[in-house]
């Protein structure tokens, strides 16, 4: 038996505690402010100021919350659990009629409003900004892009909290976070594309393209593909996807599963 | 008659191949004020544990309230128990008032507990302010309100007056006879014996992982048959002869120092001893006596001589 009223009594205190020292404002402010910097100076290196096409700007957008998003998601998930046990206050929670899961489930819902608030009115606020300048249907490919910067923060965040749980203090729960976004932002896709080289014509380079399910942040820049070849180009890797893979309810559903499978997990080994 | 409020039946904790907590049995009464004590690593904290249902026990049962603490049946025990920790951690970006309000939602106690009990506690007048501005004696106060959300029938108090001046500790005590007034009974541990031994009803004690001796402090004394400390103060040196016949009775631990003299008793030859003192006449200028505090009692169990 869940007991809701637990749950949402933890998330209630994680989300006003991060209102209130400013997280969200501040995170907001970075995700407006970086929105709108490279909607209109994304193409200085191209000798070229102003507005460009929302393909271009969602393509610019991506390769930056690819790293940012993972990374704040990892920090503000990390010290959930283990935070509370080397403070010494998660033997008095659990001495309260509150179960382990509910206080996991508590801590990530409060967490995942917080991140979504900021994803939400952070890029919102640059997307009613960008609105005046856009045809409607770039908004809607904002939108998604929105949702999927969303699904990939609350995915990051799963990996934050099942961090939190198996680490048995801040430091190694810290260290392996980072360690987590080294992996999946920087490392995974270098291994890829060595295997591409190395495999290209073989077995193993049609299997490429799959491996890439295995990776969060991966499914998140598939899911912002869309446009001409020439776009898909400006992706690297992301150009290689059969066609089953661009299906954004697909890969939606595969980020989602980032989302449930750690937190599972985690579920399970928070004993 | 009632039940027990709790009951450890053969109780047995492993960490691997070490044995924190060794076939321990006990029972807490209704209305009792129980003390656990013993050195660093006799088990306390695991056993302490165990009651609250945070770890399971290797073998054995624990029952608190009636109720096992394995078992989903625990969790509505869980709102008519309170538990202060030692290592009290709490939120310092919250008030005082607010720490309170979050703890009685989860307890599932009536929010409008937290004024009167941030009164009774004596935090009326620092209840908006932040936990991080409180000092460790507002933070243990505060921590002890906490655990008297949901009008407790049971506490369990570890290490509660650590860091306490010795006003505060006194207050403390003032408010745990006025719980135990009202039915509350308690367990709890303290490794500052003398403050204690006043206090509880009955005391064990755990010896690495082992009960070590059990029941009230004057049985813990006699059965430990300590000797009494005797402090002589005489006006001029005690003959050889003198000596010897003190020593007949008690023997003399410690040589005589400018006009001081220290014995230790056995319980049982001390009315034979004080009459011996007395035949000194004006050699012995005054008498002081000690009785074994639990200390010494527990240092006695320990294995080591006071």
């Amino acid at each position: 038996m869940i007991d809701l009223v637990a749950i949402r009594t933890v998330a209630a205190k994680e989300f006003r505690d991060r209102l209130r020292n400013r997280w969200v404002l501040a995170v907001s402010a970075v995700f407006t402010l970086f929105a709108l910097v490279i909607a209109y100076f994304g193409a200085a290196q191209q000798g070229e100021v102003g507005l460009r096409g929302i393909e271009v700007t969602i393509a610019s957008l991506v390769s930056l919350v690819i790293y940012l998003i993972p990374l704040i998601a990892l920090l503000l998930g990390f010290d959930a659990i283990v935070g509370e046990r080397e403070r010494g206050s998660l033997e008095l929670l659990l001495s309260l009629p509150i179960s382990r899961a509910e206080l996991l489930l508590g801590k990530y819902s409060g967490l995942a409003a917080a991140l979504s608030m900021a994803t939400l009115a952070g890029f919102g606020v640059a997307g009613v900004l960008l609105a005046t300048r856009l045809p409607f249907a770039a908004l809607y490919h904002y939108a998604g892009f929105m949702l999927s910067a969303l699904l990939l923060g609350l995915a990051f965040l799963s990996l934050a909290l099942l961090v939190s749980v198996l680490c048995g203090d801040r430091t190694r729960a810290s260290g392996a976070a980072i360690a987590l976004w080294f992996f999946f932002v920087l490392v995974f896709d270098l291994l890829l594309l060595g295997l591409l080289v190395i495999q290209g014509d073989g077995p193993a380079g049609s299997l490429l393209p799959w491996l890439m399910l295995l990776n969060p942040a991966d499914l998140f820049r598939a899911l912002n593909m869309f446009g001409s070849d020439e776009l898909r180009a400006f992706y690297g890797l992301g150009s290689v996807l059969p066609d089953l893979m661009t299906q954004p309810l697909l890969l939606g559903g595969l980020l989602t599963g980032w989302i449930v499978a750690p937190l599972a997990v985690a579920l399970w080994r928070f004993r | 008659m009632n039940p027990p409020v709790i009951e450890l039946h053969q109780v047995e904790r492993r960490f691997g191949t070490l044995a924190a907590v060794d076939g321990v049995s006990f029972r807490v009464e209704r209305g009792e004020l129980f003390g656990l004590t013993g050195h660093n690593g006799a088990g306390k904290s695991t056993l302490f544990k165990m009651m609250l249902g945070l770890l399971e026990p290797s073998a054995g049962s624990v029952r608190v309230l009636g109720t096992p603490t394995r078992g989903a049946a625990f969790r509505a025990v869980r709102r008519r128990i309170g538990y202060l920790p030692e290592q009290l951690a709490l939120y310092d970006n919250l008030s005082g008032a607010e720490t309170l309000a979050y703890f009685a939602r989860l307890k599932g106690a009536n929010a409008q507990q937290v004024v009167p009990l941030l009164d009774k506690v004596g935090l009326a007048h620092a209840a908006q302010r932040r936990v991080g501005t409180y000092s460790k004696g507002m933070r243990q106060r505060l921590g002890l309100a906490q655990a008297l959300l949901g009008d407790p029938q049971l506490l369990f108090l570890d290490e509660p007056t650590n860091g306490l001046d010795p006003e505060a500790i006194h207050a403390f005590y003032q408010l745990l006879a006025e719980l135990r007034a009202q039915g509350v009974s308690m367990i709890l541990t303290s490794h500052i014996l003398a403050e204690i031994q006043q206090r509880v009803d009955r005391v064990a004690i755990l010896k690495a992982g082992k009960l070590a001796a059990l029941g009230s402090v004057a049985q813990l004394r006699e059965a430990a048959a300590l000797p009494l400390g005797v402090t002589l103060s005489t006006s001029r040196p005690l003959t050889a002869d003198e000596l010897a016949r003190l020593d007949r009775h008690a023997p003399l631990r410690q040589a005589a120092d400018a006009g001081q003299l220290q014995l230790a008793c056995p319980p049982l030859a001390k009315m034979a001893l004080l009459a011996e003192v007395a035949a000194l006449g004006a050699a012995v200028r005054d008498v002081r006596l000690a009785e074994p505090s639990l200390e010494d009692v527990i240092l006695g169990y320990a294995g080591v001589t006071p």
